[in-house]
């Protein structure tokens, strides 16, 4: 029997139906005529704002011309040209911070040629074709590491492929894919999007993946800077950042990372347990991914706790009114002071912040919510502890991935260059593997 | 409230807007429903000789030249002539025309150029109580292959003759409807004047071929693997159509004759624009097909509220308004300079204002690092392509340069005299000026 009342921690509360449609696709994929009214709305900007604000410098009105003349498969080479993991970055862009708000539309009338929605139609119409658009290069004879088998290290390993060069991917993971595969909220990955991505584009072949093989652990770098040409770090960011307040060490606490990793891995949602009243700590897309699915999965309250002001959040606004819009309440200037419960966690007691000359304090007015379920957001941390200098937290890189140690390049979330997104990984992943091509082929 | 009466050569209708002889005017059933929705008057889809009627493909006949959204913006068809009795029509126009005298009914007619085929239907047709007679010179597919239509429009002598023996064995008004299938529309509309035809209508439907199917290499619409070129119409032939009746309306023999206005009126503007060069009424067919018979309260309404808003009270009020200003290249101002004016609170930066200028025009638009767009008046040649591909309507406006100013382009100062290229110092053939 299913029932979002009942208390604590607890599987099954909402019926598979219910959970179906709740974790279908986010944004469906256009019907042919409603492609062909998104594309017809792109005026074709010359040098246009789209192309400089996406990451991978997509040439977008390319493409949406493309597929307003019926050549979506066209298109789709343009996108792929530049982001071979266009299909996956047309779903979980945050677009409405990137190429749709910088159109020129969004300026005109508030409303952006759907880039985000008119990429997928692309992408998805040549990946459901079952023919990969790229062939190799002649064989350049060299072999290259790389480590990690997420948006940075495929979109490296995929580049490097087509110049020619034997690829190894290791990853520390089961599966491929990274965050894609395990991060990132089910109803914008559906339908075995990320693995089916991953499959398609190894497609290309000369790629070889080790899975469940960890830096540091089975693998260390002195060994693949010896057997390889060159490596690249692709790493991510694996260790998440702990929640240092009393009361911690109750039952009821986890990280969010782990919980849209559940999520993603469940071949069941129903067998989830979720709490009744959940409270996130944090302000990020982690944060939000993590409220909004337990949501989905059936808690009747959820709500994100953030210490600073909305405006300081870096969850988008859209991000942040979808999470409104699925119920989820959204608390600013509030931060975790205690934990309370008899063994399990039962309340969360949060204290007031306020902002006093450009440094957060707290006013002292505290208050309890209900908290049978903790998730915490509070950031990830780079755990690989190896001989490379550091850039804050992040190892160091220069434009094109530059590792301070000759021979090793990096990108993605565990390099020091770009946000941490999953577009920017992929343009991180494909620069640095032209810089490896070249300075292995003897050019700069 | 503006009166939208018409009459036009004595034919009275409560506004301007007629159906064209077409799909819409095949029958008795669409035309009363035709006149329910308010329509001023029909021509009835044209007549043929009595006998076995012709007959139609049974394939498609149209295909369509979209624009955003499926907006229809031209149509091609291979229809011909009405494929239903010559009896059933005229009975069908008899009741019509009974049941709706305020509207004005004009019968289309294309018999072969043999004077007792005339001899024949005039009379028929003069029974029914229509008011007027169209004579179809303008069909360029199907017919035209049997000596009709566009084969008879595009010989002004044949015009002449059979306009001659309308007027001959006909009493009520003679309307002669041309194909654009020419080279020169005054030569065929001076042959029908001079064979005593009360008005013109044009223009006819343009030799198309749509579009070619890349599969099986066929024109559309195909018909079993073949197709064959059709009648072009809709909003894409409208300045070819008011070009042509300016012509008509400006050449010294034919200028003053009625005409009737055809060619892609979807909206109370094009009626008005087509009525201000001349134009007694109008004549209106895919609009129709496209959107159904309601499209005329629109075309009403707009065109009485226009009307009111500068005091027209009548359509003769501003018929041929723009008659005079419509002149021959060589007499337009040279001495008149315009500068492109970008609005930067419009604009919205998408830039396509450069690329035109900058890769296809005058090297007059300038771009900022920030996306800056402003135009160089000392290379702008007021060309207007930057105000035409601005997705912004009025953000690039031409403003005219003040007399007496020094235009950057040309280093001269802007003279107020007029002069216009018969006396420009360039032309080899200029004259003194007067």
């Amino acid at each position: 029997m299913t029932s979002q009342m009942i208390s604590g921690i607890a599987a099954d509360r909402l019926s598979s139906d219910e959970l179906a449609q709740n974790f279908a696709d986010l944004h469906a994929p256009l019907k042919p005529h409603e492609v062909k009214v998104a594309a017809d709305r792109c005026y074709f900007c010359h040098d246009a704002p789209c192309i400089t604000a996406c990451p991978t410098d997509i040439d977008i009105p390319l493409f949406i011309r493309q597929i307003s003349t019926n050549t979506p498969e066209a298109a789709a080479k343009t996108i792929f040209d530049m982001n071979i993991l266009g299909g996956m970055c047309a779903r979980v862009c945050p677009t409405e911070e990137l190429c749709e708000q910088a159109c020129v539309r969004e300026l005109a009338e508030g409303k952006p040629v759907e880039i985000g929605r008119l990429q997928r139609h692309a992408t998805d119409t040549l990946m459901m074709q079952d023919v990969h658009p790229y062939s190799r290069a002649a064989p350049t004879g060299k072999v290259v590491a790389i480590v990690g088998g997420g948006p940075a290290g495929l979109s490296c390993a995929h580049r490097l492929a087509v110049l020619g060069t034997d690829v190894t991917i290791y990853d520390a993971r089961p599966k491929a894919g990274g965050l894609n595969e395990y991060g990132i909220a089910a109803y914008k990955s559906t339908d075995e999007f990320a693995a089916k991505e991953v499959e398609w584009l190894l497609s290309v072949g000369g790629i070889t993946i080790e899975n469940n093989k960890a830096l540091g652990k089975d693998i260390n770098l002195d060994d693949l800077e010896r057997d390889f040409d060159a490596v690249f770090l692709g790493v991510g960011l694996g260790g998440v950042n702990a929640l240092d307040i009393g009361g911690s060490d109750k039952s009821g606490i986890s990280d969010a990372v782990a919980f849209i990793e559940t999520l993603r891995q469940a071949s069941d949602l129903s067998t989830i347990p979720i709490g009744r009243n959940v409270v996130v700590i944090g302000g990020g897309m982690t944060a939000v991914d993590a409220a909004v699915q337990s949501k989905l999965l059936g808690s009747e309250q959820v709500t994100i706790v953030y210490r600073r002001g909305r405006e300081a959040m870096s969850a988008s606004r859209y991000e942040q009114d979808l999470a409104a819009k699925h119920g989820v309440k959204l608390m600013f200037n509030v931060q975790p002071k205690r934990l309370h419960g008899n063994g399990a966690v039962a309340t969360l007691e949060l204290e007031y912040t306020a902002d006093e000359k450009g440094k957060l304090a707290v006013t002292g007015e505290t208050l309890h919510i209900a908290a049978d379920q903790v998730f915490t957001a509070i950031g990830q941390t780079l755990k690989t502890n190896s001989s490379l200098v550091l850039e804050g937290r992040k190892i160091a890189v220069n434009s094109v991935g530059r590792t301070s140690r000759d021979g090793v390049w990096a990108g993605g979330d565990c390099a020091s260059s770009g946000d941490d997104l999953t577009v920017t990984a992929v343009a991180e992943g494909r620069d640095a593997a032209i810089d490896i091509h070249t300075t292995l082929m003897g050019g700069a | 409230m503006a009166d939208l009466t018409t009459d036009f050569l004595g034919i009275k209708s409560p506004n301007p807007f007629w159906l064209a002889s077409a799909p819409p005017t095949d029958k008795e059933y669409n035309v009363r429903r035709a006149f329910e929705a308010g329509w001023g008057g029909v021509v009835w889809k044209t007549l043929g000789a009595e006998g076995p009627p012709v007959v139609n493909v049974n394939g498609p006949r149209y295909g369509v030249i979209h624009g955003a959204d499926r907006r229809v913006l031209g149509l091609n068809n291979i229809e011909l002539i009405t494929d239903r009795s010559l009896e059933v029509n005229l009975e069908e126009i008899t009741r019509v025309k009974r049941d709706y005298p305020d509207r004005a009914m004009i019968v289309s007619i294309m018999v072969p150029c043999e004077e007792q085929a005339w001899k024949d239907i005039l009379p028929k047709v003069e029974a029914t109580g229509a008011d007027g007679i169209e004579l179809n010179f303008g069909c360029p597919h199907g017919m035209s292959e049997r000596g009709m239509g566009a084969a008879v429009g595009q010989v002004p002598e044949y015009i002449e003759m059979v306009t001659r023996w309308c007027k001959q064995y006909y009493s009520k008004p003679v309307i002669v409807k041309l194909t654009p299938n020419i080279t020169d529309v005054r030569l065929p509309a001076a042959a029908a004047q001079r064979g005593g035809a009360d008005a013109v209508s044009l223009i006819n439907t343009i030799n198309s071929i749509i579009s070619v199917n890349l599969d099986s290499m066929s024109p559309e619409p195909s018909i079993d693997g073949k197709g064959s070129h059709g009648g072009y119409c809709g909003p894409a032939v409208k300045p070819i159509a008011m070009s042509m009746v300016s012509e008509i309306a400006r050449a010294p023999e034919t200028a003053g004759m009625p005409i009737s206005g055809i060619g892609g009126v979807t909206t109370w503007r094009d009626a008005a624009e087509y009525i201000t060069l001349g134009c007694g009424n109008v004549q209106v067919c895919t609009a129709a097909m496209t959107y159904g018979f309601k499209v005329v309260q629109e075309m009403i309404t707009g065109l009485s509220q226009w009307m009111d808003e500068k005091g027209h009270t009548t359509i003769q009020d501003f018929m041929g308004a723009a008659i005079p200003n419509t002149t021959d290249w060589k007499h337009l101002n040279l001495n008149y300079v315009a500068k492109a004016e970008i609005n930067q609170a419009d604009c919205i930066s998408c830039g396509r204002c450069y690329a035109a200028c900058e890769d296809t025009s005058h090297q007059a638009i300038a771009m900022s690092d920030d996306r800056t767009f402003t135009v160089i008046d000392a290379e702008c040649v007021a060309c207007n392509l930057c105000v035409e591909v601005c997705p912004v309507e009025n953000c690039i406006t031409m403003v005219e340069q003040e007399k007496g100013t020094v235009d950057l382009r040309t280093g001269k100062t802007v003279s107020a005299d007029y002069a216009n290229w018969t006396t420009h110092p360039n032309n080899p053939g200029s004259v003194a000026a007067e």
